[in-house]
């Protein structure tokens, strides 16, 4: 192996490590909120990149119907609640929140959709399309099951998944697409060697968005809301904050940030609709390196698995996932010695 | 009441008599995968079904029943289909299906009930074992020569090799090993990657570095692109070479520019417009084009519903000269329509000539293949 081919698989590397980054923090924040492993993720991401390459071919991308059928099974849930608790006053503002937001990107999509708009906009409207996909199946499937153990919690999450790449597969079909580039050119660095603008983007986008992660948690009220359900969940119920609401802005963000993957990735690797489960357990062995808590070590981890999956790939295609995968034994044993463990099934029996 | 009873059963047997004299139908059962992940090549293998069937209903005035059933790409599904298709329906022929291993389970099924199976994938079995097989489709060491055959005359010496970790990427590349080294080309790497990975800079890389004259792609359908943008990407300048397994439209439209000037085999149907009037498919495929069109209401851009109207053409042929030996829906049809597939001789096809003899499950010939070039985003017949 020469310099220049060690630099070439690094920059691919950090620019995979960049993506895995991003659903790490994701992962993170679902599960450190709800102590949910939200395996869905990544199919929430395809879901962007294929309504976005829908869009690109002047197709209605099919998110539009799964999105409104999921507000209405929501607000129909909502009210369900509501009418045993004879609650009425508070309907039409759960029909406002749960059912009239999530239709607002339909609306916009639908609106684009056909029409020859600037990459821009397209990219916007997909990310939008995405974004009420979390919080709405959280509100459906896992809200009603929030106390539920952690193992509970999986199983639900990973029939989540079979449900959305089985749809993906229903909407999109089998084969695969590619979006156009977001950004066009390269940077030459001398000898021949360049970085493309798609990479440079990538990885400028996961510095800038750990950035206002770092910011919100450390200067908001909401983030300390969300940081203090993290920690415990009934101390935060004590002092006034709702876990059900600090869910729903966690599904939010994530769901956001898996939209931006979605867009991010599509440019350079062939999205089909099961891809996003690959990303999703990448980003997990990075997560797990962070011990599913510290967002710092998260990212160590996420460049960590970009940079060996890219090695590996060079010295062994074949053998690539296997490496990757194989960081966890390390790792878990490494964890299992240091940290003391916290028993977490503690907290179900007070709940 | 007695009398009446007589008279009934009289004109029962009657009825039982002229209907036996009345010709019966032939039966084709036809399993292939209309969902799950293979339905991208199963719904096309119906829709040419559907054509061939409007083309050729009828068999020296035996009407063809054709049955489909939907294996969902599942390999026990398509067994149990068969098995269906067999026991209930009591079909005389099997045709399936889109994927290599469902196809097998279906062979097998056919081998155990006596009744004969056209594949219309290549099926990987021995042939002496299984004399109730036969496939229409093109052998992948057929195809594979064709590629060497075109790069030992532009001049190539070294070659690497980029495939998927699995079956087809094994099949290529040891089809590959057998041509090449008797062309005087050396093949100088065996990269691998899987179906779902992201990129394969890796591997390219690797590649890029031992300077081949060449690169021998062994991917299939838009995954099978991956190379093609990784190798473009790293500025490679030699040829690029490709297999039928990548003659598909969403390859195209994935790989973009990066396929531009790539080189692989395929059935001449996808460039019958293109051949010379003598070549002798020519016609049958203009024929297939036009039929298809008006029975799907769309224009055929693949190569798999004419694999379902080849397998009818051969199964059309053998069953008129079966025909003469036997009644069809009985045991005997079936062994005779099994001997006539086994001596079929020079029945033209859209994808080549077929000739098929015991002990073999293919059909095809030189006449099956032709270069086509990646030419702006289109097949272009490249002699």
């Amino acid at each position: 192996m020469t310099w220049d081919v060690a630099l070439i698989l690094s920059v691919d590397g950090l620019a995979n490590g960049a993506v895995y980054l991003l659903a790490g923090l994701g992962l993170v924040l679902i599960f450190s909120v709800t102590r949910v492993v939200f395996v869905p993720f990544g199919d929430v991401a395809a879901f962007a990149a294929l309504s976005l390459a829908a869009f690109e071919t002047g197709r209605t991308p099919p998110t539009i119907g799964l999105v409104l059928t999921l507000a209405i099974l929501a607000v129909l849930a909502e009210l369900w609640g509501l009418a045993r608790r004879r609650d009425y006053a508070r309907m039409p503002r759960a029909v406002v929140l749960w059912g009239l937001l999530p239709a607002l990107p339909c609306l916009a999509a639908w609106a684009v959709a056909g029409r020859a708009m600037p990459a821009v906009v397209n990219i916007v409207v997909s990310i939008a399309l995405v974004v009420p996909i979390t919080p709405l199946i959280a509100r459906i499937a896992l809200q009603p099951i929030a106390d539920a153990s952690v193992l509970v919690l999986l199983i639900a999450s990973l029939a989540l998944h079979f449900l959305l790449s089985g749809l993906g597969l229903l909407f999109f079909g089998p084969e695969g697409s590619r979006t156009n580039p977001l950004a066009s050119g390269a940077l030459t660095l001398g000898n021949g060697f360049s970085i493309s603008a798609q990479t440079l983007l990538m990885i400028a986008s996961a510095i800038v968005l750990s950035g206002l992660f770092y910011l919100m948690f450390e200067r908001t009220l909401t983030g300390k809301a969300l940081r203090a359900t993290a920690v415990n969940r009934v101390g935060a119920r004590l002092v006034g904050i709702r876990p059900a609401r600090t869910a729903s802005l966690a599904y939010g963000g994530a769901s956001l940030l898996a939209g931006l993957i979605g867009v991010l990735i599509a440019p350079v690797t062939t999205m089909y609709y099961d891809s996003g489960f690959i990303i999703g357990l990448k980003a997990f062995v990075a997560a797990i390196i962070g011990g599913l808590t510290s967002y710092p070590l998260t990212a160590v981890g996420a460049l960590a698995v970009g940079l060996v999956e890219s090695f590996a790939s060079f010295w062994s295609g074949a053998l690539k996932d296997v490496m990757v995968f194989g960081l966890l034994i390390p790792v878990l044993l490494l964890r299992s010695f240091l940290v003391t463990r916290v028993d977490e099934d503690e907290e179900e029996i007070d709940q | 009441m007695k009398k009446l009873i007589r008279y009934a059963a009289v004109a029962a047997c009657a009825a039982a008599l002229t209907t036996g004299a009345l010709a019966a139908d032939l039966k084709v059962g036809l399993s292939v995968s209309l969902s799950g992940p293979n339905s991208s090549l199963g719904i096309p293998y119906a829709k040419g079904m559907q054509a061939a069937l409007a083309y050729k209903p009828e068999i020296n005035g035996h009407k063809i029943q054709l049955i489909v059933l939907d294996d969902a790409s599942d390999p026990t599904t398509a067994g149990r289909n068969a098995r269906k298709l067999v026991e209930e329906d009591k079909v005389d022929v099997l045709m399936g299906t889109s994927g290599v291993p469902a196809a097998i389970a279906m062979a097998q099924v056919g081998r155990e009930a006596k009744t004969p199976m056209i594949g219309l994938t290549p099926i990987a079995l021995d042939a002496k074992e299984n004399p109730w097989v036969f496939t229409v489709a093109q052998p992948t060491q057929l195809m594979v020569d064709a590629v060497v055959e075109r790069m030992k005359r532009n001049g190539v010496k070294t070659v690497g090799y980029i495939g998927f970790a699995d079956a087809w990427g094994d099949l290529v590349y040891d089809a590959m090993m057998k041509a090449a080294p008797a062309a005087g080309i050396k093949v100088v790497s065996n990269e691998r990657y899987a179906r779902s990975d992201q990129s394969v800079t890796g591997q390219v890389l690797k590649i890029v570095a031992l300077h081949p004259d060449a690169v021998m792609t062994g991917g299939a359908g838009t995954p099978g692109a991956l190379p093609f943008l990784a190798l473009a990407e790293r500025g490679y300048k030699g040829g690029i070479y490709g297999q039928h397994g990548l003659i598909n439209p969403d390859f195209l439209r994935v790989a973009g520019a990066s396929a531009q000037g790539a080189l692989m085999p395929t059935g001449p149907v996808i460039v019958a417009e293109q051949l010379p009037d003598s070549y002798p498919t020519k016609k049958i495929a203009l024929d297939f084009r036009a039929v298809f069109q008006r029975v799907n209401g769309a224009p055929s851009t693949d190569a798999f519903s004419a694999y379902s109207f080849d397998g009818w053409l051969v199964f059309a042929d053998a069953a008129s000269r079966a025909l003469a030996k036997a009644e069809p829906g009985t045991p005997e049809f079936r062994v005779a329509l099994r001997d006539a597939i086994a001596s079929t001789r020079e029945v033209v096809g859209t994808h080549g000539v077929y000739n098929f003899k015991p002990g073999d499950l293919y059909g095809v010939d030189q006449r099956a293949r032709v270069i086509v070039k990646v030419d702006n985003g289109k097949w272009k017949l490249a002699p």
